[in-house]
């Protein structure tokens, strides 16, 4: 098993003719992603890489070809419309790839998107790989292998460190999840320790968090609540001055709030194992299984 | 992005609130002459980036025209926090009844921007939040629809007993929401507005701070930014593409990816380093990038030695060796070099490297531990 994508899911991309979009998805068609469609307005009824039809339109590409998964590789002067565009079509997945969307645009369209009915992970994400079966986003599929080992992560090279670590330990995943790491992002790490929890092949779960914010904190006291499974984290940015925005729109200590310390406390206090380095985690993980 | 105070004051006239403004000054004769036109009692503040500038020194009043040039002579050139103050806000010096805090928030736990209100203004806010949480009003904004007028005035209501003053506060409120999404804030707040004497609401002291992610939509507060009053480093860094943060340490970064980056910062220390800066090369992997960082990194003096740090997904390693070695060849270091690289075209990446003279490692840790171990070396000889 695996979380949020498997071999059944039906992607479309919007934006599959740019730079980055289309690089993407002969990446994630070499992977064996279904990608079924693909979208960029005005250039309708042509095809990508002589296989893939591209329509106009999310609402025709989902009913042409029953996508139920979305992926988006536009800039970010269109990327809240494209996220209100594919939840107005309908589909239930939606992955926003794109960094640097206003976060008051977010806070429009992630209500939206709940109210459709639909998910939304990111924007500003590196989406998520379920080994063999479908990765939709921008992880590298040669440095993961399935496991019984479920990752979330609100980064992307640091995530593909500690993946890469797991399979060189011999350790695969059944998902790696990449949240993002904007303020206001569609998928958080609750929703994410959650779908972990439900899925049987999950054994153990492992987390990676960054300053900034509460997220890791809330996450911690839900895995003491509700979690069964153990629990590995993470945190970046233990050396981080206060007040300096580092890279990510999120990752920033305000005042006494939301150093890796305060998370790391967070994680001791609810039964979740800490790793000081990346490296731990490996050691941390084969310990819990 | 930051903006200055006198920056965010013109926002906030320009949304009609009251705002007793002044004017800019760079020289202490500037500064006379801004107070005689004034006339009366005037105060004198820093504009840095910079919190905490009244405990610093650097808000003073001053009765006279003279004296308001002694006093700025003073702020001008000071030191806060590291940032060298090179502009001073003249503004007259109002009588107060009052003091009260309202600021907005795009707050990540109720993902919407949220109010903040308090009776208690003029002090630190989080100082208030955290000693006695119960003076704070707090209300989020469902931003599909906008800041209400009900709820404009319900803060209000929170904020003074006077039917007047809580109308000219719902009014200030309206108008400060409209400032905070017109320029693509992540916060704005006045602290204080204050009551005079005889009435009258208004803002005294106003803070905004941008969402860089807005700035391509908002050439008008892009055109705010003042790169004098930030690191030159950083600027330069800005401009090539790069997101570079500098520290006090000896150990120079080049990562891919702010997660990584930080993580590798965090290993230094582990190790018993301390890291120089935090820099970001990005996803897409040009080698002029490479470059780029490299000439940020060595501009600094206590650099000891270079680790770049490179797991390849959508970055190229061999565009990162590329770089490196075309920025090696403009101009040779004169300090050790340590480069992991690992992921996509690594093998071509290895071979780049050895073919100019360089050894590339594949393990994090094991660069990291030979990175600081070199930095001791040189602080030691």
């Amino acid at each position: 098993m695996s979380i949020f994508i498997d071999d059944t899911t039906k992607l479309v991309v919007q934006g599959i003719t740019g730079r980055d979009g289309s690089f993407h998805s002969k990446q994630m068609m070499e992977y064996g992603t279904h990608v079924v469609a693909g979208v960029t307005p005005g250039k309708g009824g042509q095809t990508f890489e002589g296989s893939v039809p591209i329509f106009d339109t999310v609402e025709e590409a989902v009913r042409e070809t029953g996508a139920n998964t979305s992926v988006i590789y536009v800039p970010p002067a269109f990327a809240a419309d494209a996220m209100f565009e594919a939840a107005d079509a309908g589909v239930d997945f939606i992955v926003c790839i794109t960094e640097g969307v206003p976060v008051l645009d977010m806070t429009r369209v992630r209500p939206y998107v709940r109210e459709k009915g639909a998910r939304l992970l990111g924007p500003n994400c590196p989406g998520l790989l379920s080994p063999g079966k479908s990765k939709v986003g921008i992880i590298p599929g040669h440095i993961t292998q399935p496991g019984n080992v479920g990752l979330v992560s609100r980064s992307g090279t640091l995530t593909y460190e500690v993946v890469f670590k797991l399979k060189q330990a011999g350790l695969g995943t059944t998902t790696c999840v990449g949240i993002g790491g904007d303020p206001i992002n569609g998928t958080d790490f609750i929703d994410c320790l959650a779908a972990f929890e439900a899925d049987p092949e999950t054994r153990a779960i492992v987390m990676i968090g960054e300053i900034g914010g509460t997220d890791e904190q809330d996450a911690a006291r839900y895995v003491k609540e509700n979690l069964s499974k153990p629990v590995v984290g993470f945190i970046a940015g233990q050396t981080a001055p206060p007040g300096r925005r580092m890279g990510h729109a999120g990752a920033i200590i305000s005042g006494s709030a939301g150093t890796a310390e305060e998370k790391m406390q967070a994680f001791r206090d609810n039964g979740i194992g800490v790793a000081r380095r990346p490296l731990d985690v490996v050691g941390l993980i084969q310990e819990a299984l | 992005m930051n903006i200055h105070e006198y920056q965010a004051k013109e926002l906030l006239v320009a949304q009609g609130i009251p705002v007793p403004m002044g004017e800019v000054a760079t020289t202490p004769e500037e500064a006379e002459a801004i107070a005689r036109r004034l006339g009366g009692e005037v105060v004198i503040k820093a504009q840095v980036h910079a919190g905490g500038r009244g405990k610093a020194g650097g808000v003073k009043l001053a009765k006279t025209p003279e004296e308001a040039k002694e006093k700025a002579a003073a702020i001008l050139g000071m030191q806060i926090k590291g940032l060298t103050v090179q502009k001073v806000l003249i503004a007259p010096a109002e009588e107060i009844a009052s003091e009260a805090y309202v600021g907005i928030i795009l707050d990540r736990a109720s993902k919407a921007p949220v109010w903040m209100v308090s009776a208690a203004g003029g002090i630190d806010i989080e100082e208030v939040a955290k000693e006695t949480p119960e003076k704070i009003t707090k209300l989020p904004v469902d931003p599909r629809y906008g800041f209400l007028p009900h709820q404009a005035y319900l803060l209000a209501t929170r904020l003074y007993d006077d039917a007047k003053q809580q109308r000219q506060a719902a009014q200030i409120l309206q108008q400060l929401y409209r400032a905070f999404v017109e320029n693509g804030a992540s916060l704005a707040e006045i602290n204080p507005m204050i009551t005079t004497p005889a009435g009258e609401v208004k803002a005294i002291d106003a803070k905004f701070n941008i969402d860089d992610n807005e700035l391509f939509r908002k050439p008008a507060v892009e055109a705010l930014r003042d790169e004098s009053s930030e690191a030159p480093a950083e600027v330069l860094a800005r401009e090539a593409g790069l997101t570079f943060i500098k520290l006090d340490g000896d150990v120079g970064c080049v990562v891919n990816g702010a997660g990584l980056a930080m993580a590798t910062m965090d290993l230094v220390k582990y190790y018993g380093g301390e890291p120089a800066n935090f820099l970001d090369i990005g996803g897409s992997s040009n080698p002029e990038k490479v470059v780029n960082a490299l000439k940020i990194i060595t501009s600094d003096p206590n650099v000891k030695v270079i680790l770049f740090n490179i797991f390849g997904g959508i970055t190229r390693t061999d565009d990162v060796a590329n770089g490196i070695v075309t920025a090696i060849r403009q101009s040779p270091l004169e300090i050790p070099i340590v480069i992991r690289l690992t992921g996509t075209n690594e093998e071509i990446a290895v071979k780049i490297l050895a073919d100019a003279g360089f050894t590339a490692l594949t393990d994090m840790d094991e660069a990291v531990e030979k990175a600081v171990s070199l930095a001791k070396g040189a602080a030691n000889s």
